[in-house]
């Protein structure tokens, strides 16, 4: 029988300094699951996992482990060994979101799904790893985990999204040349927004006045000390326009008097950070619900799995229950020859509904075994008592 | 029959109004229960009205109990082509107590039996009745979306954490959808009073409170499009719709007796 084993490590384990010498690009991925047979190899920031599908699970795990360590042999003691369920489910959680960094995070799906098309899977890992993108769909429908902003650049532009809707159009302003402000600008960009200016010190002021009547969001991470827009010109330049107004400098670059304007919303970087950390105890509740959809879908695989141990015991069990019934009408032959078609088929019928009433319930009752981890011990009492030959194995 | 279907209709619309309410406290299910005792319930009032409307060989809904079982189909028939979208479901928590309440108050009144006769023709109250009510369900369902607005804004306002609980339209959708709301439905309210008015020349009767009141509401709802058209949007567009929603209200509800009468 295969078993799913799974050797990795992630930053729950490893420090950035020895993930970073263990991960590797889509290409280098794909080599590796190809050298190592059937096989995934999910690399990214967080992670990098091998999973194999093996008969000997020690066997697997050397193989996996060797791999990874020809890669950086101090990896090894910050390695996790997995296997069948545990692997599986550790597989859903990650698929899900729930073994990231921020709880939710959608991009890891994608990963997942990347991972496994550059991989060389067989039926098993193509099983565990469709059922584990839908177990990661299944918790984006199913629960809020995903969908609050979980940074402050994310936030503040869920926040423009909130004001405008559709960003695709949405004019920035951007003032400043700070690294928090421009990853702001960037996530505002990534939804279509545009940035018209972006203004430092020597920007002449008639010229960002006469932007602030056409931006909607101002984006400000500079250096200055003062005050860089004060809430008169703000008033004097929009025109009655809705604005956004994102201030992630310390000290403050925007007058606070902005925000008790009409149509104007201003967040400072305390704003920003109490809503993630509202989002994120929020993404921590909804884990709760999140693990017990992970978990259903686990238990569904594991089913699978351990079915995967009896369905050739049921499968002789039922072609040697077929043959007998062949075999005794062939006998009787002579007595059904007299019989007409419709008679005859009656006959078929009646024979093949007490075959499979007869094997209804020990089918049943071997799959349940299988799951409660008796399936081989089932299996092989049936062959015992039923004298299924290895052939039919 | 009427009888029959009257109550299945409150008690989803009913069940849409809890659910909302679950789904403020904590989204997921309770909201898509909610959307579903929406669209069923919707489903078994329009049978209702079928059901009235075969019976009475003609436009049953001429009592002002009548009316207001078809105003409450017509607004949540409105509210069902957003309140779908999981963005919206605070608009149901507004609309369908409101519903709920007022297909009681529609039943209290005999509005969901059978036997409403007129002597008036189909075409006339189709035209005036169906039209107006339509125009109202409209204003109803824009003062819904700005009352959205206002709150979701002083939430903006208020910097609160937890604005991203609850899912809300942006205030830009809510305050487009809310205007386009009113622009379909004032053409159909002019058209209503007209039809109405022209009736009344005609018989030669006299002008009722409720006319004044409605031509009133005319005039603030045209005011309120017109401010749009001059750059008055958002808060104030959303003041201006709620004091529509008052003159709605009275007309729908306060003033009608004589005018049924």
């Amino acid at each position: 029988m295969r078993h799913l084993v799974l050797v990795g490590t992630s930053h729950h384990h490893a420090p950035v300094e020895l993930r970073e010498r263990v991960a590797l690009d889509r290409e280098q991925a794909a080599a590796l699951a190809e050298r190592l047979g059937e096989a995934v190899c999910l690399s990214t920031c967080n992670r990098t996992e091998l999973y194999l599908a093996a008969d000997d699970v020690a066997a697997a795990e050397q193989q996996a482990v060797a791999a990874l360590a020809e890669l950086e042999p101090d990896v090894e003691r910050a390695l996790y060994r997995l296997h069948d369920q545990a692997a599986a489910l550790h597989l859903f959680r990650v698929a899900a979101g729930l073994d990231s960094l921020v709880p939710g995070e959608g991009e890891i799906l994608g990963q997942v799904r990347a991972a496994h098309e550059a991989g060389t899977p067989g039926p098993l890992l193509d099983r565990v790893f469709h059922q584990a993108l839908h177990a990661g769909r299944k918790v984006r429908a199913q629960t809020a985990i995903g969908e609050s902003p979980a940074s402050v650049s994310s936030a503040a532009a869920a926040l423009a999204e909130q004001i405008f809707g559709d960003l695709s159009g949405c004019r920035i302003l951007l003032l400043g040349t700070g690294k928090v402000g421009d990853q702001a600008a960037r996530n505002l960009r990534t939804r279509g927004a545009e940035i018209v200016l972006a203004a430092n010190t020597k920007t002449e002021r008639e010229q960002l006045e006469a932007e602030l009547a056409r931006v909607d969001v101002v984006v400000s991470s500079t250096s200055s000390r003062g005050v860089v827009l004060d809430a008169e010109t703000v008033d004097r330049a929009r025109r009655g326009r809705n604005l956004l107004f994102i201030d992630l400098a310390v000290p403050r670059d925007l007058d606070p008097a902005i925000h008790a304007l009409d149509g104007c919303y201003l967040y400072d970087i305390d704003d920003l950070e109490a809503i993630v950390s509202e989002t994120l105890a929020g993404r921590r509740g909804e884990a709760a619900r999140a693990e017990a959809l992970v978990a259903a879908e686990a238990d569904k695989f594991l089913e699978w799995h351990a079915s995967l141990e009896i369905v050739p015991a049921i499968a002789s069990l039922r072609a040697h229950a077929e043959g007998i019934r062949e075999e005794e009408l062939r006998k009787a032959d002579g007595v059904l020859g007299r019989l007409d078609e419709t008679q005859r088929r009656a006959v078929e019928s009646l024979t093949s509904q007490i075959v499979n009433k007869l094997l209804h319930l020990p089918t049943v009752r071997m799959k349940q075994a299988a799951v409660s981890a008796d399936g081989v011990i089932y299996a092989e009492a049936v062959r015992h008592l039923f004298g299924l030959s290895e052939d039919e194995r | 029959m009427a009888e029959l279907l009257f109550w299945p209709a409150l008690l989803l619309y009913g069940e849409a109004a809890v659910g909302y309410f679950g789904d403020a406290r904590r989204p997921g299910a309770a909201g898509r229960a909610a959307t579903w005792g929406v669209r069923l319930g919707w489903l078994v009032q329009t049978a209702l009205l079928a059901v009235q409307a075969a019976r009475d060989d003609g436009f049953p809904w001429t009592t002002w109990a009548g009316s207001l079982n078809l105003f409450v189909w017509l607004v949540v028939g409105a509210y069902l082509i957003w309140g779908c979208r999981g963005a919206y479901r605070l608009l149901g928590l507004a609309v369908m107590p409101l519903a709920a309440v007022l297909l009681v108050v529609a039943r209290a009144g005999g509005g969901t039996g059978l036997g409403g006769r007129s002597h008036y023709s189909n075409l006339f109250l189709v035209l005036h009745v169906g039209l107006v009510l339509v125009a109202f369900a409209g204003f109803t369902l824009a003062s819904a979306l700005s009352a959205l607005y206002l709150w979701q804004e002083r939430r903006l306002k208020r910097r609160e954490a937890t604005i991203f609980r609850r899912p809300a339209p942006s205030l830009a959708t809510l305050d487009r959808v809310a205007g386009r709301t009113v622009a379909v439905s004032l053409p159909a309210l002019t058209l209503g009073i007209g039809v109405g008015i022209g009736r009344l020349v005609h018989d030669g009767n006299r002008i009722d409170a409720l006319v004044v009141a409605t031509l009133v509401t005319w005039i603030v709802w045209g005011g309120y499009l017109l401010a749009r058209a001059r750059g008055v949007t958002g808060r104030r567009a959303a003041y201006v719709a709620l004091a529509g929603f008052v003159l709605v209200v009275l007309v729908r509800l306060a003033l009608p007796a004589s005018h049924f009468a």
